[in-house]
């Protein structure tokens, strides 16, 4: 049986790592590398490494950063951030990247998902999305969340996955930071409409938040504050939702 | 001890050679049959498609010499599509000859049980038999899959451990001293790295 996960997120900033409030306001919380072999330690079942610069946002810098951190963690790695075409992806996973996460570059480029679904499989092409709830309603958000999309929500699900994403993540910028819990109708909606594995994000602010959102089908959780803040890990997240029989890697 | 990885673009070597460097192996690249006479172990990476690889084995004429060193009964490891190039014929893209090195066949994952495929994820390895390879690794511990096909062995006893996705398949196979995870070691954290290293470790006898 194939089992859940538990995937640290890892936010980038000129090299280092940092974390965000509705991505804004980011605060630095250190060393990505040393982070990242902590988080393998701990047995996460993933690390996602985004960049988020908004200027001077450069593949360079993100290809070194990965290269170091596959030195010393022998776990699959979802990369992205300023990924813009087949050759930035090509690279990433030769240092190392397991999965490419597209977001910006998904709403302009399309083909950019087939072309590396094509070359490298459909399981090395993650795309996210960021969501921010206006008075209700749901609009889609590129560029770390300045650009508004016209594109619907269901409209680009079906749009990606059409392409050949092999799978989708969540993020909500309202709930981002706010340590809340994650949007549970949002997840229920894209599980309706995706034959892909979803990864939810934004809100994780304590060991029941993850629950409640495998149980409402996610595939996988990804946590930033939760492991970022407290005194929290992937080990003692596990422990708890073992008590739930939710089906986890054993080691 | 020397141990020779495969470089010859169909598969991603940094993960592989970063674990064995960390166990305290600096592993050497083989790409042409003047690098097997140096190297006690080698280890056959793969990402991508069956008959793609098998070509580029046989424009850079490593398949006999592949072949001649599991005859030396010097030990073989072949990862994920490694694994597979090891089976007698693969099916993806038509049918081909492989290595010929544990017989078998390679087909798709069986689509009809309603699965995704590709089937990535960490998923359990139901232990056959006893191996080296397997040492102080714990019967149905998770590693990491991605996979579009699935070996089937000739013979029940070259199934070394199993996996469920839908059905039973081969997730580890040995034949004398040559053995192939269909899972990948190097991303499968600390079971993936004793598994390398009891490879390593291994003088090719069962």
């Amino acid at each position: 049986m194939l089992k859940r996960r538990i995937i640290p997120v890892e936010l980038l900033e000129a090299g280092r790592l940092v974390k965000t409030i509705g991505f804004n306001n980011a605060r630095d919380v250190g060393d990505p590398v040393k982070s990242s072999k902590v988080y393998s330690d701990q047995d996460a079942d993933e690390l996602v490494i985004m960049q988020i610069d908004r200027t001077h946002r450069n593949i360079d810098t993100l290809i070194k950063v990965i290269s170091k951190i596959a030195e010393h963690c022998f776990v699959p790695l979802t990369v992205g951030g300023g990924v813009t075409k087949i050759e930035d992806a090509r690279r990433l996973l030769e240092v190392g990247a397991d999965k490419i996460l597209i977001n910006s570059a998904a709403y302009r480029d399309y083909d950019l998902i087939t072309q590396i679904a094509k070359s490298f499989g459909s399981q090395a092409v993650v795309v996210s999305m960021d969501v921010l709830f206006e008075n209700g309603d749901l609009a889609l958000f590129s560029n770390c969340g300045r650009m508004k999309e016209a594109i619907s929500f269901r409209s680009h699900v079906a749009a990606v996955l059409a392409a050949g994403a092999g799978e989708l993540m969540l993020q909500v910028i309202n709930r981002d930071g706010m340590m809340q819990g994650y949007d549970l109708d949002l997840l229920h909606l894209t599980r309706s409409i995706s034959t892909a594995p979803v990864i939810a994000g934004s809100g994780a602010g304590n060991f029941m938040h993850l629950k409640e959102a495998l149980e409402a089908g996610a595939d996988a959780v990804a946590c930033g504050s939760l492991f970022n803040f407290g005194d929290n890990n992937p080990l003692r997240a596990k422990a708890f939702l073992k008590n739930y029989g939710i089906p986890l890697k054993k080691v | 001890m020397t141990i020779g990885v495969v470089d010859i673009g169909i598969g991603n070597l940094g993960s592989v050679r970063q674990a064995l460097y960390n166990l305290g192996w600096d592993a050497v690249s083989v790409s042409s049959r003047d690098h097997f006479a140096d190297i006690s172990h080698l280890i056959l990476p793969g990402v991508g498609a069956f008959a793609v690889a098998m070509e580029k084995l046989n424009r850079a004429d490593l398949v006999q010499p592949i072949q001649k060193f599991a005859l030396d009964k010097r030990p073989i490891l072949g990862i994920c599509l490694g694994m597979q190039l090891l089976a007698s014929q693969g099916t993806e893209d038509g049918i081909n000859s492989g290595l010929d090195l544990i017989p078998g066949i390679i087909k798709p994952i069986d689509a009809s049980f309603n699965l995704r495929v590709p089937h990535v994820g960490w998923n359990e390895a139901h232990h056959k038999q006893k191996h080296p390879l397997l040492k102080n690794i714990r019967d149905d511990v998770d590693f990491y899959f991605v996979h579009s096909f699935k070996f089937v062995a000739s013979n029940q006893s070259d199934v070394l451990a199993e996996t469920e996705y839908g059905e039973r398949f081969a997730s580890i196979v040995c034949r004398d001293n040559v053995v192939g995870t269909q899972f990948h070691p190097e991303k499968s954290q600390s079971n993936g790295i004793r598994l390398l290293e009891n490879f390593c470790s291994w003088d090719g006898n069962c």
